[in-house]
């Protein structure tokens, strides 16, 4: 059951020839094998998951009508909210926090079905690349367990990496779902910003965050995206278009396709061994008749200062309802109510978390904030517009999604700015608000996954994956398995 | 833009941001932080004089719903998390001392 995917788990169940038990099971005794080694879980939550496997069993046993992945177990990163259990955001602040209600990804998940087995562990407030920021413990590739597996939504992208489930949902500020995804060997869809609902989403950068889904394959981000996206009145910034239907359109032919290659994304910094796969994945998509159109976007450069002053300052503003009164932790003793604040925060809160609260403080105070701030949002309208422009040329963007795979634990941890480079190739695609996808397309010499990006138009998701779907249908990448998870499922 | 925070400024920080950090810490984030602002002021290569600013990538104003009620949370649901709680309160250090009082 460990190898199946959530299209082969879901037609397995719906056909009678697997038990939701069984596929629920089959998570958690791969959970008890692994995860002690990779640490991807900050909670699971295995009696209700068998209870609702045995009510859709007993339900499907009744020729009830049951929803489109019902049985299917899959996991959720810890920023988002569930009434069950805790929802943690991997940070001492957020420990013990039950949260009174479901976000509206997860009361979508479960009406279609689908079954969470627990929740993943993610850089603290999915502030960072690596998961190291975790507050809670470092997640390890599957790959190779010396080296991290990306974040923030690393525990998703491990678990999913790992066979442990067949699909989790991220979150992705500034390439979170994208980079684990690529480090890890799995296929991330970060959709158009305003496309899944937020309502539930922890806030870390609110005109950034969006969900999305981790899957093995594309059949599967697409079945997870038509489940999870739609408007909704609960998110202010929700767009207003009907969900999508990107699994029934996935095997249409992708004839005409313009594929674009901007030269900012191929140049100084990247890995030969990056650009390689991305150069092959070019190829293939050539050989399937493709144009490759070459495009600018002249202000790549500046894309990451402006995400992290963006992405601080709308940090600094969110995480001041961290406060020791209304939920969270509190200092035991503080010496009145400022202290209780500042105490509070500065115990819950890690490192990463504080700089990034500090320099957002700091861009938006007074004195500082057009220097900063301002400037920052006028560079946003750039970066938008070199989209706006490329996109009169190519249907997508193929590109890398990090100039390196996965580096190795503790590598980077002590230099903050180091880290927030590895950045490069994904944020531009938040500041813009567009869809975007890693896919697996290439292997390291040291037997690391390499992922290609993949950067559509405006809600254009649907396309965006009939295209990577194309690619998968000509590649084995998607299907190899991290000689961890293989050996033992074998 | 200027390019260096020391450690008074980081400590006037700290206070804006409600953190009261080590001595350690505020050595550390003005190094940190003067690094990451130094990147930062990379931007001013750009004159944006005429270019307006974006604040959200998806231009949706005044989202409004239908004003119908819904059951909200209950004073119980909505307290369960408080680290302290006094009847449907939450609890906290007095605010005013005698003197501002």
């Amino acid at each position: 059951m460990a190898g199946m995917t959530v299209s082969e788990i879901r037609d397995a169940i719906a056909g009678r020839r697997m038990s939701s038990r069984e596929a629920v099971q089959g998570c958690l005794s791969q959970i008890e094998r692994l995860d002690g080694q990779v640490c991807a879980f900050v909670s699971v939550a295995a009696d209700r998951a068998l209870d609702l496997a045995d009510k859709i069993d007993a339900r499907l046993a009744k020729g009830e009508q049951v929803g489109v992945l019902a049985g299917v177990p899959v996991a959720v990163k810890d920023n988002i909210c569930t009434r069950f259990g805790k929802t943690t955001c991997a940070s001492k602040i957020l420990a013990n926090f039950a949260s009174p209600y479901d976000a509206t990804v997860v009361a979508k998940l479960e009406a279609a079905g689908a079954i969470i087995v627990g929740k993943t562990n993610l850089d603290e407030f999915a502030m960072g690349s690596s998961t190291e920021n975790s507050g809670m413990f470092v997640t390890r590739n599957p790959w190779n367990a010396e080296c991290v597996p990306g974040g923030s939504s690393g525990g998703s992208a491990a678990a999913v990496a790992a066979r442990m489930v067949p699909a989790a949902l991220g979150s992705d500020t500034g390439g979170s779902i994208r980079l684990p995804a690529s480090f890890c060997g799995v296929v991330g869809l970060k959709p158009t910003y305003g496309r899944v609902s937020r309502y539930g989403l922890v806030a870390y950068g609110s005109s950034l965050d969006q969900i999305g889904p981790m899957t093995r394959d594309v059949r599967d981000a697409a079945l997870l995206l038509d489940v999870i996206s739609g408007h909704d009145g609960r998110d202010s910034t929700s767009i207003d278009a009907p969900g999508t239907k990107s699994a029934a359109k996935l095997d249409e032919p992708i004839g005409g396709l313009r594929i674009g290659v901007a030269k900012e994304y191929l140049g100084e910094g990247l890995a030969d061994e990056v650009r390689a796969a991305v150069e092959s994945a070019i190829d293939v998509y050539r050989s399937l008749g493709a144009e490759v159109v070459a495009v600018s976007l002249p202000h790549s450069e500046y894309a990451i200062a402006a995400y992290y002053l963006i992405a601080m300052a709308e940090a600094s503003s969110n995480l001041s309802r961290y406060d020791g009164v209304h939920y969270g932790y509190r200092t035991p003793e503080p010496d009145d109510f400022i202290d209780l604040y500042s105490k509070s925060r500065a115990e819950g809160f890690g490192a990463e978390v504080k700089r990034r609260i500090m320099l957002g403080t700091y861009a938006l105070s007074s004195g500082y904030y057009d220097a900063y701030y301002l400037k920052a949002l006028k560079v946003r309208t750039l970066i938008k517009d070199d989209f706006v422009e490329a996109f009169k040329k190519c249907d997508v963007l193929a590109c890398p999604v990090s100039p390196t795979p996965a580096f190795r634990i503790g590598e980077k941890i002590e230099d903050p700015l180091a880290m927030y480079l590895g950045d490069v190739y994904t944020i531009s695609l938040n500041l813009a608000g567009l869809p975007g996808v890693s896919i697996p397309a290439g292997q390291s010499e040291a037997g690391l996954p390499i992922g290609l990006q993949l950067m559509g138009p405006h809600l254009q998701e649907e396309r965006l994956l009939q295209i990577a779907h194309a690619f998968e249908e000509e590649t084995d990448w998607h299907t190899r398995v991290p000689p961890m998870a293989d050996a033992q499922t074998a | 833009m200027p390019e260096q925070i020391d450690e008074r400024q980081v400590r006037h920080i700290a206070v804006l941001s409600r953190l009261k950090l080590s001595d350690q810490e505020v050595a550390t984030f003005s190094r940190q932080l003067s690094a990451i602002l130094a990147y930062v002021g990379k931007l001013n290569e750009l004159d944006t004089s005429n270019v307006e600013p974006t604040a959200h990538a998806v231009p949706i104003q005044n989202a409004f719903r239908k004003d119908e009620p819904e059951d909200p949370l209950t004073v119980d649901e909505a307290l369960a998390g408080a680290p302290q709680r006094a009847g449907s309160f939450f609890k906290v250090p007095k605010v005013l001392d005698q003197d501002s009082a």
